[in-house]
């Protein structure tokens, strides 16, 4: 490992400050437990630490006019035991409650998991399907909200530029007539990485879907929404013809890879089989 | 050019001033800078649980964790675990009644998890048990003799 300075800012201003003047050198470090891993495996050498693990105003989760707003230095830990998330969308909580171990919860952070930009984020699709946006720090005191779902550009690959710093998460917090579910694949229960994972979320009118939402991770160069799919459910009384439909769409708008998890074939027939679960769970 | 810097913490109740080049590990710190060798450097990458030591309270993995970023923090090591006269803890009678240790290279981070657990929940379930043990690995017990003994520790 080589790295050469480390800098703790005391609060926000003061990281708008660090970010500006070495915004070329600087790594955003939070809770560690990706990028340490990184330079272990001489996959990246930070030449200058901005630890945002400390800084309270980054740390957060808070329900304010109908909107979720969680700070990007909030664990993952607080993610999946908050209160507040487990009664609006508790399919982030679940995805949380799901990554990694105990252990890695505790000082990995939500800014991360997203930042990392992994096709296996686990909080990646629900998020997506939440309808989230980041807020991002730009040089100059300004701030940016960006989409999730235009955040990633590729694998490990985000709309961040130099000198930027993801520093929230937002979206409006699910009316009453919409339900969710979510399904992790792994090949273990402790400490897995996703092989494959689907997020739905669905706003009803009775019988008829109104809205819907599919994201999927694991199965594409980034954590994806399935467009295709939404659009097929949406306006339509979801019954079981329909659900076949979707399937197929969604083996079609996915691009998964084989690798040692699980192969391309696997991940293809599992992501459109808990399409399947999930759209019936999130119905009961 | 690597500039050390000063970090303070206190370690099992003694308070401790060291000064750490700004990307050395807790874990080597711990271990090669005030010889507490009790956590170990094994996986480095977060998925065996073996650098497991208690900062704040909180238990995280040392091999993941910059010594720089918990400066100023409180750290119990399986090394401030039994008292100063060498009294084991409950946790630790617990797991040699059970025959919960065969190598103990996971021990240290089994009890740690263990006395968290039961400083949250003085009744833990089984299910939460194994649930909060889930970072740790242990290749030689299979696991069933390390709840047995947490089991033992319960109100």
């Amino acid at each position: 490992m080589t790295s050469t300075e480390y800098i703790k800012p005391s609060d926000l201003s003061d990281l708008r400050h660090v970010m500006e003047e070495y915004k070329a050198r600087a790594t955003v470090i939070a809770g560690g437990t990706n990028l340490i891993p990184e330079m272990r495996n001489g996959e990246r050498s930070p030449e200058l630490f901005i630890d945002i693990s400390d800084m309270t105003e980054l740390s957060f989760i808070r329900e304010n006019n109908g909107s979720i707003a969680i700070g990007a230095a909030t664990t993952i830990a607080e993610v999946a035991s908050s209160p507040v998330l487990l009664d609006s969308s508790p399919i982030l909580a679940s995805a949380a409650k799901q990554l990694g171990n105990p252990l890695t919860r505790n000082r990995a952070t939500l800014g991360g998991n997203l930042a990392n930009a992994s096709p296996c984020a686990d909080t990646a699709p629900p998020l997506l399907a939440l309808d989230a946006s980041v807020e991002i720090l730009s040089p100059g005191g300004k701030t940016r909200q960006v989409p999730l779902s235009k955040f990633f550009h590729g694998y490990k690959f985000t709309d961040l530029v130099k000198g930027e710093i993801l520093s929230g998460i937002t979206f409006p917090k699910p009316n009453a007539s919409t339900k969710g579910s979510h399904t992790k694949i792994g090949l273990r229960n402790a400490a897995s990485i996703c092989v494959a994972s689907i997020a739905v979320i669905l706003d009803m009118d009775g019988k008829t879907c109104r809205k819907a939402r599919v994201a999927a991770g694991s199965v594409a160069p980034i954590p994806m929404r399935a467009y295709r799919v939404e659009k097929l459910l949406e306006g339509k009384e979801i019954n079981a013809t329909l659900l076949d439909e979707c399937m197929a769409v969604l083996k079609e708008e996915i691009s998964p890879i084989s690798d040692i998890r699980g192969s391309l074939e696997y991940r293809s027939y599992v992501t459109a089989m808990i399409l399947k679960r999930n759209i019936k769970r999130a119905l009961k | 050019m690597m500039e050390k810097r000063n970090v303070h913490y206190t370690v099992n109740g003694e308070f401790i001033e060291r000064f750490v080049e700004p990307n050395a590990l807790l874990i080597n710190v711990l271990r090669d800078g005030l010889h507490l060798t009790g956590a170990k450097y094994c996986c480095g990458t977060g998925q065996c649980g073996g650098c497991t030591v208690l900062v704040n309270g909180e238990p995280i993995l040392s091999c993941l964790t910059l010594a720089v970023a918990v400066d100023g923090a409180n750290i119990l090591t399986i090394e401030g675990v039994a008292e100063p006269d060498g009294t084991l803890d409950p946790i630790q009678e617990a797991f040699l009644d059970n025959a919960a240790i065969q190598c103990g290279y996971c021990t240290p981070g089994m009890v740690l998890m263990a006395k968290d657990l039961l400083n949250k929940n003085p009744s833990p379930s089984e299910d939460q048990i194994r649930e909060h043990i889930k970072g740790n690995l242990c290749r030689c017990t299979g696991y069933h003799r390390i709840v047995q003994a947490i089991k033992m520790c319960r109100e």
